[in-house]
């Protein structure tokens, strides 16, 4: 009788704690921000470490991207020169522009992935994707300013401690967290949902056409040893034959070797439709220029790709119709889901 | 005879026990039995001391001569020291969980920092990193001494600056005769990574204690960078940023950046 007793009580008081914990769960108001390592894709190197991925934290690193207010002359912002119809690259421009209207001297790179990128730019030169905005913020041909600066203006700014306060539980905003929260946006920027995901996901249910086929085909033999999929690159530097004597020594900068003279970072080609102009100076604005490039235009430099030489010929002959098969295939990594995606938008 | 003989026993035995009594109470006294509980925590201030071969460092006004022969002045001197471990007497390290600090010779109140909480013993070791370790050079956005925005942070190449020296020269041949030496880098060949170390005299080790704070006193010598494995010549090398270069001055100042001077117990 004691026991039952003591039973009942123990069970009441657990039923009235679950009731309690239950009403203090908040429902988001918005759709739930997750990072989700699609099924075709590798492990990711960014894994939110320190840093859970959170809808405020996502949103707080949303603003921030889209603030022009953070530059020196308030007028440019991440988002100005990687807009998302480009899969956050800069359309049309080669170069970027920054304040004062600046031009930068390299083409600005696409964003999506980053998850999965153990080093950034084109010459690999940041090696974390937390730190990688503050050379975009500090360069005196994009942003123009320094940590100092935004911190104290974020500091003072309304609705940022809030918003700081709600993602990081401190309103004393500082470099630290202001990086963070922009790594939660950027890192959670995935896209692979492309056609080409669809086909390889689920084939029996999505095919590609006969063009895109033979465009596949055309580009396993000859393009994949460096875009590898599902990444598209295999995330190395390389010097594919733009210039006898790179102006740009690319890689080199970074680690000072010689043989690194005019590698560069071997690009991503998901979403390349969309991403012109093309190369670490945008010097193509078609698809059509660059496979040209490969096929008769490969400069032969001292550090030139050995895959670029094949007995003793240079490049990657393609007739005409391969060209055209190979950008039906390229199409197909084209994820409208992804550039049309609302959680990624300025609004 | 016979009594007087049974005396002096007495005696004898009399005084070797009032000696061996003595002797002992001499030794439990002369034994500082100090126990040191094993959960007994205490704290420690060290201090860094600017100077140039010898004589305090004055920013920008004051010039100085290096081993080359060379006149020039400083205007920027920062340095990292992180990732300190003390050495028991028995052998035993402990490292200083956290440990970095950035002392920049135009803030006093960088030249100070107090660490807590560490084991009461005496130490008669310590060690530390000219820089910081290769693991935070590639983490994510750091805080405190390494936050980015106090300018040791690299962004085109992303890792911190571990010496920065600034200043001028009439020998160098750079835009304004500036100098410009930032020493950093964690890939070989150009790791600039060097680790200093220095015993304390074992008469004075650093005594840690639950109501003590010694004080640990070195010097950092930015003469230091110019010579001890290769004199330096402005006209020829006034400008590094990693590299080659920057392995030769990490070279140079490995063992004499900084001198243990002394610890206040």
């Amino acid at each position: 009788m004691r026991y039952l007793k003591i039973y009942f009580i123990l069970f009441v008081s657990i039923g009235v704690l679950y009731a309690c914990s239950k009403t203090e769960v908040v429902k988001p108001q918005t759709e739930d921000i997750r990072f989700v390592v699609p099924k075709n894709f590798p492990d990711a190197v960014y894994k939110f470490e320190g840093n859970t991925l959170t809808n405020s934290g996502f949103a707080l690193g949303k603003k921030l991207f889209y603030d022009v207010r953070l530059s020196a002359d308030k007028t440019i912002s991440c988002g100005s020169c990687h807009q998302q119809f480009a899969g956050f690259a800069n359309l049309d421009h080669k170069v970027s522009h920054g304040v004062n209207n600046c031009l930068g001297k390299r083409n600005a790179p696409v964003l999506f992935n980053l998850a999965w990128q153990k080093e950034f730019f084109w010459d690999g030169g940041a090696k974390n994707l937390e730190v990688v905005p503050i050379n975009a913020i500090t360069d005196v041909c994009e942003m123009g300013t320094d940590l100092n600066t935004i911190v104290n203006l974020l500091n003072t700014t309304s609705p940022y401690p809030q918003l700081f306060k709600d993602a990081f539980g401190s309103a004393t905003i500082n470099s630290q967290n202001l990086l963070k929260a922009l790594a939660q946006f950027t890192a959670a920027m995935v896209s692979a949902n492309s056609k080409y995901d669809k086909v390889m996901r689920n084939p029996q249910q999505n095919s590609f056409t006969a063009d895109e086929q033979q465009g596949y085909q055309l580009f396993k033999e000859k393009c994949a040893s460096c875009h590898t999929e599902p990444l598209f690159t295999n995330l190395n530097y390389t010097n594919n034959g733009l210039d006898l004597n790179s102006i740009d020594e690319g890689r080199k900068v970074i680690t000072g070797l010689a043989r690194d003279k005019g590698k560069f970072r071997v690009p991503t080609l998901r979403n390349i439709e969309l991403s012109s102009p093309y190369m670490h100076d945008g010097r193509f604005n078609t698809l059509e220029k660059v496979l040209e490039h490969y096929n008769n235009g490969i400069q032969h430099s001292e550090n030139l790709d050995p895959a670029l030489i094949k007995s003793s010929q240079l490049g990657i002959p393609l007739s005409t119709t391969q060209k055209q098969q190979l950008i039906s295939f390229l199409n197909t990594l084209t994820d409208d889901e992804f550039i049309k995606n609302k959680i990624f938008n300025e609004n | 005879m016979a009594i007087s003989s049974y005396k002096f026993k007495i005696m004898n035995i009399k005084n070797i026990l009032i000696l061996l009594f003595t002797v002992i109470i001499g030794f439990t006294s002369c034994k500082k039995d100090e126990v040191i509980n094993s959960t007994e925590k205490g704290a420690f201030t060290i201090e860094f001391e600017n100077e140039v071969n010898g004589a305090p460092l004055v920013l920008n006004s004051q010039n100085y001569m290096n081993a080359n022969g060379d006149s020039y002045n400083i205007s920027v001197f920062k340095y990292y020291v992180s990732n300190i471990k003390l050495t028991k007497t028995d052998g035993t390290v402990y490292s200083l969980p956290e440990s970095y600090i950035l002392v920049d010779a135009a803030k006093p109140s960088s030249f100070l920092t107090n660490f807590k909480d560490i084991p009461a013993a005496d130490y008669t070791k310590i060690s530390f990193i000219i820089g910081v370790d290769k693991e935070r050079n590639l983490a994510g956005a750091q805080t405190g001494a390494l936050d980015p925005a106090l300018g040791m942070f690299w962004t085109w190449n992303s890792g911190y600056i571990f010496v920065k020296l600034e200043g001028t020269s009439p020998q160098s041949t750079a835009a304004n005769n500036a100098l410009t030496f930032h020493i950093g880098g964690i890939v070989d060949p150009n790791n600039t990574i060097r680790t200093f170390s220095t015993d304390f005299s074992t008469g004075n080790p650093l005594r840690i204690r639950a109501d003590k704070n010694p004080q640990v006193h070195f010097t950092a010598n930015a003469g230091s960078l110019f010579s001890g494995k290769q004199n330096i010549s402005f006209a020829s090398l006034n400008f590094t940023m990693g590299g080659a270069n920057s392995v030769l001055v990490a070279d140079n100042y490995a063992t004499s950046l900084f001198e243990f001077e002394h610890i206040h117990n």
